[in-house]
This record gives C-alpha cells, sequence and structure tokens, in this order.
C-alpha cells in the first residue's frame, strides 16, 4: 500500500523522495529515500508533516534507513519534526538508523534552535540618548586633545634634543623619507600646481578680459600663488601621500610590537621614528613649494600667452613687479609650518594605533583628515596675523 | 611555596613585591609576590586571558603596576632614575610574540640595533658579534635579509638572536611557540635550553605549550584569571602529579575542568 507523494509546492527533487506507507499492525511508515541535504531539508520537513496530517494514528514510525546522505540542516528538519509532534501529543519513532546517520543525528540539538526568532546575525550596535552621545563626544575630544598635547611635548623634547645633538639623528631614515615625501611626490604636485595656476589664470581672465584688464592676471596668478595657493595645495597633496604613508608604517611597526622592541632595546620611540620624518617633512616641503610656485607661475603663463596675446616677457615682468621676495618667503615660512603639521600628526595617529590591521586604517584615515584640518587652520591664523604684522 | 624557601640561598634576580596591575579600570592581577632565581628556566603559564603577558609587560617596563613594585637585580624597574633602569634594561632581553623585528631593516641592520649605542666598537667586531649570535640560533648567513623574507619560526630566532647581542642576563619570551608547528617549536626549546645552559642566562618565558613546560621548565607560575594571581608555583613535574588545586592538575594533564 505504499504510494509517492509529489513533492509540494510543485518543486523537483532529483535525488530523494518521501515514501509513505501504513504496516499491517496499522502503524504509518514514513520512509525518506536518497540523499538530504540543506537543498531538500525544507522539503523534507514539509513531507514529513503532510504524513503526519494524513494519519490518524497516534504513533508514526520514520525510517531512515533508505537514506543514503544526510546533512545537519535535513536532521534537525527530522529532529524539529519529532519535536513537534511530541508536543501534540503523538509519538514519532525513528528506525533504521545507519552508523552515519545515527553519528549525525547524535550532533544535532534541536533545543538550541528553539527560539530562532530571538537571534540577530547583525552585530547590536548600542545608540546612546542624545546627552549620553554629547558626553561621550566630549570626553573623547578632551582625551584626544591630550593624547595631542603629550604627543606635542614629547615631539618638542625630541626635536630640542636633536638639535643640540644632530649626530643622533637618524640621518639615513631622513634621506629615505625624503625620497619618500619628496622625490616621488614631484610629479603630483608639480601637475596639481600647473593645473591650479591654469585655472585661475582662466577664471580671472573670464572677469577681467571684458574690462581690459588683461594685464593683471599674471599678478592675480603671482600672489594667490606663491602666498597662499601654492603651500595650502603642497600641504594638501603631502598629507594625503606622506601623512597617510607615516600613520601607516608607525601604526603596523605599533602592531608587530617594533616600537616595543625598539623602547625596550633603549630607544626613544619619538627620536627613533619621528624625528627623522619631521625632519625630512621640514626640509623637503619647502622645496616643493617653490616647486609648486613655479609650475603655478607656468600655468598661469600658458593662459596669458595662448588664451590673452600677452607676451613672455611682458608677463614675468608683471609678475617679477607684483611679488616680493618677501611673499615667496612668507609661502615658505608656511610651508615648513605645514610641514610639521602634517608629518607630526601623521606620526602622532601611527603611534596611537590599538588593535591590529584595523586599527592602522582607521588611523590613516584620521592622519589625512586631521591634518588638512589643522593646515587649514593654520592657514587662517597665519592669514589674520601677517595682515596685522 | 615551601619549595621557594628552600632555594632562598639562591640569587634573586627578580623580585615582584605585591603588585597590582589594573588596564583601563579592569584589574588583571592583584597583589602577586614572586621571585626569580638565577640561572633558572621560569615559566609564566595559566589559561589564555590570565594575564600571563601583562605580567610580562610589567616586568619588563612597558606598563607601570598600580601598586606594589618589581625590582631587577634590585633596581626598582618604575621607580628608578632613568639612568639606573637604563643599565638595567642593557642586561635584559625580550623576544616579542611577533618578533618585533623592524621590517624596514636587514637582519644585519635589525641586530646591530642593541650595538649602537656602544659606538667604540669597531665595525669588524660588530659584524663578528652579530654573525655569531646568529649562528648560534641557527640562523647563519642570513644577516643581509629583511625580516619579510623569513618564515615564523626563522624570524623568533631572529628575534631571539637580536634579544642576546648583548649578552643578557635575563630573557624575557612571550609565547615563543605561538603560530610555530610542532617540530620548529621543539627546535626553539632546544635553542632555549642551550642558550640557557651555555651561558646561564635566566629566562622568563610565557606560554602554555605544555610540552615546552615539561621538556625545559625548571619552575612554573601559574596565574589564574578569576584569582587574579598565583594560584601555583613550582617544578611543572612535580605539580602534574602532586598539586592540590584542581586547575593546576587540569591545566598540567590538559583536562577541561
Amino acid at each position: 500500500m505504499s504510494q509517492e507523494k509529489a513533492a509540494p509546492g510543485g518543486l523537483k527533487r532529483t535525488s530523494s523522495s518521501v515514501a509513505v506507507s501504513e504496516s499491517t499492525t496499522g502503524t504509518v511508515v514514513v520512509t525518506p529515500v536518497g540523499r538530504f541535504s540543506l537543498d531538500e531539508a525544507e522539503l523534507l520537513a514539509a513531507d514529513l508533516h503532510t504524513a503526519a496530517r494524513d494519519s490518524q494514528t497516534s504513533g508514526l514510525v520514520v525510517d531512515l534507513s533508505k537514506v543514503s546522505y544526510l546533512d545537519s540542516a535535513a536532521a534537525l528538519s527530522i529532529k524539529m519534526f519529532a519535536g513537534d509532534m511530541e508536543q501534540n501529543g503523538r509519538q514519532v519513532t525513528l528506525t533504521g538508523m545507519g552508523g552515519e546517520v545515527q553519528r549525525i543525528m547524535g550532533m544535532v540539538d534541536p533545543r538550541i534552535v528553539e527560539d530562532v526568532s530571538a537571534s540577530r546575525l547583525s552585530h547590536p550596535e548600542p545608540v546612546p540618548g542624545t546627552i549620553e552621545g554629547i558626553g561621550e563626544a566630549a570626553v573623547a575630544t578632551a582625551g584626544s586633545f591630550k593624547g595631542l598635547m603629550v604627543f606635542t611635548g614629547e615631539l618638542i623634547r625630541a626635536v630640542l634634543h636633536s638639535l643640540f645633538h644632530p649626530r643622533d639623528i637618524r640621518w639615513g631614515d631622513v634621506a629615505g623619507n625624503m625620497r619618500g615625501v619628496g622625490v616621488q611626490g614631484f610629479p603630483i604636485v608639480g601637475l596639481i600646481s600647473l593645473l591650479v595656476g591654469l585655472i585661475i589664470a582662466f577664471m580671472s581672465s573670464l572677469q577681467l578680459k571684458p574690462l581690459g584688464g588683461d594685464i593683471f592676471v599674471a599678478a592675480l596668478v603671482g600672489i594667490a600663488m606663491v602666498k597662499e595657493l601654492a603651500p595650502l595645495m603642497t600641504a594638501i597633496i603631502v598629507a594625503g601621500r606622506s601623512g597617510s604613508a607615516f600613520a601607516a608604517e608607525i601604526g603596523t611597526m605599533v602592531v608587530n610590537e617594533e616600537v616595543d622592541a625598539l623602547a625596550i632595546m633603549g630607544f626613544d620611540p619619538v627620536r627613533f621614528l619621528v624625528i627623522p620624518r619631521v625632519a625630512a617633512a621640514i626640509i623637503v616641503v619647502p622645496l616643493l613649494t617653490l616647486y609648486a610656485d613655479f609650475f603655478g607661475l607656468l600655468g598661469g603663463l600658458l593662459v596669458g600667452m595662448l588664451g590673452l596675446d600677452l607676451t613672455f616677457i611682458t608677463y614675468i615682468n608683471q609678475t617679477g613687479s607684483n611679488i616680493a621676495l618677501s611673499d615667496v618667503a612668507t609661502g615658505l615660512v608656511k610651508s615648513v609650518f605645514f610641514a610639521v603639521i602634517v608629518s607630526g600628526i601623521g606620526c602622532y595617529h601611527g603611534m596611537k594605533v590599538t588593535r591590529g590591521a584595523e586599527g592602522v586604517g582607521r588611523a590613516t584615515t584620521a592622519a589625512v583628515v586631521s591634518a588638512i584640518f589643522f593646515i587649514v587652520l593654520a592657514d587662517s591664523i597665519f592669514a589674520v596675523v601677517l595682515h596685522y604684522l | 611555596m615551601q619549595d621557594q624557601e628552600k632555594r632562598d640561598d639562591r640569587e634573586v634576580v627578580i623580585s615582584v613585591e605585591g603588585m597590582t596591575a589594573r588596564l583601563e579600570g579592569n584589574t588583571i592581577l592583584e597583589g602577586i609576590t614572586f621571585k626569580v632565581f638565577r640561572g633558572e628556566i621560569l615559566f609564566i603559564v595559566g589559561r589564555s586571558g590570565s594575564g600571563k603577558t601583562v605580567l610580562m609587560k610589567h616586568m619588563i617596563g612597558q606598563f607601570r603596576p598600580a601598586e606594589g613594585r618589581v625590582l631587577i637585580n634590585g633596581v626598582d624597574v618604575h621607580g628608578a632614575e632613568e639612568s639606573d633602569w637604563a643599565a638595567v634594561r642593557r642586561r635584559i632581553g625580550v623576544l616579542f610574540q611577533a618578533g618585533g623585528l623592524l621590517g624596514s631593516m636587514t637582519l644585519g641592520d635589525n641586530m646591530a640595533l642593541p650595538l649602537e649605542k656602544r659606538s667604540n666598537l669597531p665595525d669588524s667586531l660588530k659584524k663578528s658579534i652579530i654573525r655569531m649570535k646568529l649562528g648560534m640560533v641557527g640562523l647563519a648567513d642570513t644577516e643581509h635579509l629583511l625580516p619579510a623574507e623569513l618564515s615564523g619560526g626563522m624570524k623568533k630566532r631572529a628575534g631571539l638572536a637580536r634579544a642576546m647581542v648583548m649578552d643578557p642576563e635575563i630573557l624575557f619570551f612571550d609565547e615563543p611557540s605561538a603560530g610555530l608547528d610542532p617540530v620548529t617549536s621543539v627546535g626553539l626549546d632546544d635553542t632555549i635550553a642551550d642558550i640557557n645552559q651555555g651561558m646561564g642566562t635566566t629566562m622568563v618565558i610565557v606560554s602554555h605549550e605544555l610540552p615546552s613546560i615539561f621538556k625545559i621548565g625548571h619552575r612554573m607560575i601559574m596565574l589564574d584569571g578569576q584569582q587574579k594571581g598565583i594560584i601555583a608555583d613550582g617544578d611543572p613535574r612535580f605539580l602534574q602529579g602532586e598539586s592540590r588545586d584542581e586547575r593546576v592538575v587540569n591545566f598540567l594533564n590538559r583536562r577541561n575542568a
């Protein structure tokens, strides 16, 4: 009296089926045949429940002797089915379990998934209240400000030591960092400055040409580049290229316990790691800034000669008579401050890395963002101070 | 602790006195006291999270104890003048878990670091010392390699070679076998035992590797995370059979309590 049940929902199964039969004693026997894995688990559960619904007897036998393979998901379906039945006062007997099936059935405990609705796969993010949030942010800000101040103090101490003991500076490392910050930074600094010079010249020529003020483009580009934009753009590029690199390099060294090893060998990590980077930046960033000045003026010159019919000599003369040496010097002084900010902040974020590779990534981002912020802040202070000087 | 009293005629090199360790407000260790004697291989053992590495980092001056003190050769590690501590520091070497080699330098340059403060040494002598120490750990002719070119086991050996460049009196190891295959690990144990025998170096080793503890350990102290202190102090082979503390016996016999 065996009958094949069609799979519910019209789903086709290829490697398995469930047969239901009734024995002479009136017991309903459900016999799953074939392979049952995660893909068939749902179908298997549905078939078992259908068989149970169709029969009226209180006892039900599930014969597993024809099962060639059972994975944990399918085993769980069977166990959960048995549990459901028992709750409804019906008895389920599992028979014919081969060695392998028995082993996997023994591994599965349906109790653990009882309240599956309460389980969440996402990590719960605590949402602080507004006041709590403000408080936490304030504490965090105060903490990082304190950290930055302590680091600045250590840096100043190390700088003073290095000034009086220049032989203690690791000049080899300084040279290596000069190459990283400077030599390899030349192409991008040159390109960006050229484009910025072009843009300023072009945009200002649009305004000045109708008024017949073509000639002032040279002065405008010159002053804007030399006093403001070349130091600023250079510092931002160096922050992106080298400030981040400093944070990542030093952060990785912290994670690998290289910094601890240095300290135990008697080296001051600030003197060993930070000073060469800061020194390299102080030497190279002003040079990069001069280079940016040159390319910015070149960009202006191109627009002047090609778009405004100015001659090479006129443009250069105009630029020369409007820019004083002190303007170039102002830009260079600013660039030294920017160099200290970018390299110092990069190293600071590297030094305070905790918690492995993830921390290095965060430090890199923080180094660039806060360096750019402090560059712009310092530039604003310069603007005000220089105005009143 | 009777054991310890019997040995009190031996010379004490490290003395931890009533030390409490606190990290970010959590008390990790509370009021622990023990001594390390000259020439012994002492294992600091315990289950994960029991504060083994924290204890070691306090002993080498990386962390400052919340209470109590650590003396190395009679000098207070955390309270001493910088010059006194610098003198002590020259007599200790540390092998960090990851090796702690500077990735931007060759092995030779890494090993030259501790010698850098001795600028009066002729270059040829420095080179000979470096070659000798690399040879001792089985890494002859590798001084031109970068750490990235070494396997995990070689990095540990190189870190050990650097730690012993200055012939330290005391060597600290943070989980020397972590991440090593069993064969490499045995090789490192042998090297540690050889150095201890040959040079009389006192060894303080943080580890939970039972084979290493039984093979080369003279003594062990066991930390417990719940008690925040030392629950056993003695010869590991003796404790394995005779300790009355279930936690100690279970740990040493690899049983899950």
